[in-house]
């Protein structure tokens, strides 16, 4: 059980980190997710000794860590570029946490074998880092900070200096590793993706301070903010009578509530059909490879982003369509009573 | 705390080896009579004498400095752009002259133009145009490696652009090459034009009594007329010189836009590359020509071939204190030792300056113990060597006799080339890794061995192998501190120089090819190591 007690760090005396509390049971990730600058990686640096606290605790097991030096926490960091040591192959660079704590030499070897395994690089122990791709780096150092099983395992957006397709697929195997080996994980991050494909539960974090915090569906469903809404990949936010309107077509929300939208929440429905919610006039459509964009005029609201199915004519400018509103697309922002009614 | 400790030696190094020296000269200067005055300095300095040779020194500093970039900057395109057979070679080659003791190189150029020399006939021997040539000879090394390491790492995309968009060659160097270049001509043309306002042994040998430069001037107030106050004065004078000269290379060098590394492509010669090519062996020339007629003229005696001169290197001669053989062992054992001083106190001092800082309170520190660090670049190898001798013969520190004394000399006219090698590499190792190996359970002293030795023991080895090239030909300061008893190569080659008769200056010849045949074999194992960096500036 790792804890962060009412955790602050100061930078030239300015609080970078504020009076941040998370608790992280055994075996799971929490995500701590917040756009750049706004002191998750200072918040993660602290975790692992390497920035002094102004005030509150670190707890491993109820045990105050601020007397152990890093080197002695049994954590591990994984960096944005791997941070491999490029004077050493890549076997060499997973088995070091194994020299360090003097395993024998036979022992070591079998392990970076298994740890190669675990993470799909059969055959690559005596590669030179730098001829590694970035997946591969990333790789790597995943195997060499849970080479050890590290009490807790730190990661520094892991995933974004990669490409989106190897993201993907890289959060995968990295989500399966995590947890076939139980590893206890803290994750920062910028990009909500990541932390929804990895984490377990999640904080948002801004100016230094968390935000909101609960399991990634459950911040998801109810940002608490407007900013948050955005943060999280949501791509309007409505408020006012634009608000009341489209929450009205799903039945739900109230006096001066907002509402956030993903980019998919309103569906083109065929001509004919009977469930148009909303009538809007087509202003753009791009087709997309599983799904035709569209931005439509809707008369009250303005322009908002909507989708259709794919189909062999894209609706043109100025044409009119029916509309319909889908529900887990959209979250009332700073409220969660939405999600209160509707389990 | 830890930076606390660390900074202390080189803090207290320097307190005792810089600051009472200058202090001691501060004094001598401007407190003759125990109270501050300006009057003995500046009537030294309104000198008729004074003013003919800060005039000498700054000219003819200038004209080496412009002939130096001229003929580097396109032998820096030839030999670092183009796909010339041997350009590595002439790289290494170029290099030589920079490592070469300076007496060595005024002995090379003493008998190439004078009275017996090859190139007699150009009447140069006595005229202060050797003393320019010998310069550039000297520095072109600096032009070369610090414009042609820019110019390989410059991308050439958008000269390719310029190119593209109808510029001709001249256009698109104007346009686009020169402005990245600038900064870099500008660095090292300050940096050449402070090594030529400070050379010494070259100086001295080629201009004698008659061209006399600040550096000269110095000596000759202190060792033979013993006008100890004035030679204060001028040693000042030179400080202030100095200082500012570094303070404009600095500033060039922040100008400097961080280069993107990019793989270094060399083209194919054309025609319009003539004239950078024929520089290119214009410069060739300079550095062989000199090295080529000093060996030919080291085996030849009374007109004939003969290795008589090598021979009495080893001979007892009553009237020299020592044999080029045994002040050879002096040199070798004095460079040892100020070798370990120079990288223990530049690996200190590298490290202080590097390390992450956690606080303002810190990065304030840090940056005033940079600057502290970076004093003794402001102090010439004379001035220097005068500082030791005034201020550590007497109470507090007496090392008048101390075999030590030469060495820390040396080991100070060193450290700015160890510190500048090493900085830049530990300043480019991301501080994630420190903290990746920290996590992975290694200690303090295992993170260290991990990251920065593995980092940096190559340009270590290669920091270590200069300062022990330096060490063996430094003069300026040796000059002033080496004890009769035991003289150093360089000091024993001048003192040939002086001596009567034909078989000394046959030995000074002698002594001089041995002295750069070892200071080039060091700098040969250095240029294997293949550390970029070294010996730019």
């Amino acid at each position: 059980m790792f804890r962060l007690d009412r955790v602050s760090v100061a930078h030239d005396g300015v609080l970078a980190v504020e009076d941040v509390s998370l608790d992280l049971p055994a075996g799971q990730v929490l995500a701590v997710l917040g756009p750049s600058g706004c002191g998750k990686s200072t918040l993660l640096r602290a975790a692992a000794g390497l920035e002094p606290l102004v005030a509150g605790r670190v707890l491993v097991d109820g045990v105050d860590q601020a007397k152990v030096p890093t080197h002695k926490r049994g954590f591990a960091l994984m960096f944005q570029e791997g941070q491999l040591f490029n004077q050493q192959s890549v076997g060499d660079n997973i088995g070091y946490p194994l020299r360090i704590r003097r395993r024998p030499r036979a022992a070591v070897a079998a392990r970076v074998e298994e740890l190669l395994a675990a993470v799909g690089l059969e055959g690559y122990a005596d590669r030179r880092p730098e001829t590694l791709s970035g997946g591969e780096r990333q790789r790597v150092a995943l195997a060499r900070a849970i080479a050890v099983s590290p009490r807790l395992l730190l990661l520094d957006e892991p995933l974004s200096a990669l490409d989106a397709s190897l993201r993907e697929r890289l959060a995968a195997d990295l989500r399966r590793v995590i947890t076939q080996t139980g590893t206890t994980a803290l994750l920062v991050t910028h990009d909500h993706e990541e932390a929804f494909a990895l984490a377990d539960a999640m904080a948002l974090m801004r100016g230094g301070r968390v935000v909101q915090s609960g399991r990634p569906s459950e911040v998801w469903a109810a940002p608490v903010d407007e900013e948050a809404a955005l943060f999280l990949g949501y791509d309007r936010v409505l408020s006012g009578s634009a608000a009341e309107q489209v929450l009205a077509v799903v039945g739900a929300g109230g006096v001066g509530t907002a509402v956030a939208l993903r980019r998919s929440a309103l569906e083109v429905v065929p001509p004919g059909a009977d469930d148009a919610a909303l009538r809007g006039v087509v202003r753009d459509a791009r087709a997309a490879p599983e799904v035709v964009r569209l931005t439509v005029e809707i008369a009250g609201i303005g322009q908002l982003a909507a989708v259709a199915p794919p189909r062999e004519t894209l609706p043109g400018p100025g044409q009119e369509v029916g509309l319909r509103v889908v529900r887990d697309r959209l979250a009332v922002v700073g409220d969660g009573s939405l999600r209160a009614r509707n389990p | 705390m830890g930076l606390v400790a660390l900074a202390a030696g080189p803090v207290a190094v320097l307190g005792v080896f810089f600051v009472l020296p200058v202090s001691a000269m501060l004094g001598l200067g401007l407190w003759p009579d125990g109270e501050l005055t300006l009057a003995p300095a500046l009537e030294v300095l309104g000198r008729e004498r004074t003013l003919r040779v800060l005039g000498f020194t700054v000219w003819v500093s200038a004209a080496a400095t412009l002939g130096t970039v001229l003929l580097g900057v396109p032998t820096a395109f030839a030999l670092h752009r183009l796909r010339i057979p041997g350009a590595r070679a002439i790289r290494t080659l170029l290099v030589v002259p920079f490592v070469l003791p300076t007496v060595v190189v005024g002995v090379a150029f003493d008998q190439l133009l004078g009275e017996a020399g090859p190139l007699r006939f150009l009447g140069l021997g006595e005229s202060p145009f050797a003393i320019v040539l010998a310069m550039i000879f000297f520095n072109l090394a600096v032009v070369v490696r610090t414009v042609g390491g820019a110019w390989e790492s410059l991308d050439p995309r958008a000269s390719e652009a310029a190119a593209a968009l109808g510029a001709t060659p001249w256009q698109a160097f104007r346009v686009a090459t020169f402005p990245a270049l600038r900064g870099a001509i500008v660095s090292a043309a300050s940096v050449v034009f402070l090594f030529c306002a400070t050379a010494f042994g070259l100086v001295l040998v080629l201009g004698g009594l008659k061209h006399a430069t600040i550096e000269t001037e110095i000596y000759l107030l202190t060792t033979v007329l013993f006008d100890l106050p004035a030679a204060a004065a001028l040693c000042l004078l030179q400080f202030v010189v100095v200082i500012g000269l570094l303070a404009v290379a600095q500033r060039a060098r922040r100008g400097q836009v961080a280069a993107q590394r990019v793989a270094a492509v060399r083209r194919a010669v054309r025609w319009p590359d003539l004239p950078a090519v024929v520089a290119a062996a214009v410069g060739a020339a300079l550095v062989v020509l000199p090295i080529g007629s000093l060996l030919v003229r080291s085996v030849r005696v009374d007109g004939g071939w003969s290795f008589d001169n090598f021979r009495r290197l080893g001979v007892e001669d009553p009237t020299l204190p020592a044999t080029v053989v045994e002040a050879l062992g002096n040199s070798l054992r004095t460079a040892v030792d100020a070798t370990w001083m120079a990288v223990l106190l530049g690996v200190t001092v590298a490290v202080v300056v590097t390390r992450r800082s956690h606080s303002r309170t810190e990065r304030r520190l840090r940056g005033l113990l940079d600057g502290f660090f970076m004093l003794p670049l402001g102090v010439s190898a004379v001035t220097l060597g005068f500082g030791f001798m005034v201020a550590l013969d007497e109470p507090p520190v007496n090392l008048r006799d101390s075999p030590l004394l030469v060495p820390i000399a040396q080991a100070l006219v060193a450290l700015p080339l160890v510190v500048r090698t090493l900085v830049p590499v530990l300043a480019g190792i991301d501080d994630r890794q420190r903290q990746a190996a920290a996590s992975l359970g290694a200690g303090p002293l295992r993170t260290l061995a991990t990251i920065d030795l593995a980092v940096v023991w190559q340009p270590l080895v290669a920091a270590a192998g200069f300062a022990f090239a330096v060490s063996l030909g430094e003069f300026g300061a040796t000059a002033f501190l080496a004890r009769d008893d035991a003289p150093t190569l360089p000091v024993l080659i001048f003192d040939l120089l002086g001596s009567p008769g034909a078989h000394h200056y046959g030995t000074a010849v002698a002594g001089a090819v041995l002295l750069a045949g070892v200071t080039a074999s060091v700098m040969f194992l250095v240029e294997r190591l293949r550390v970029p960096g070294v010996g730019g500036f």
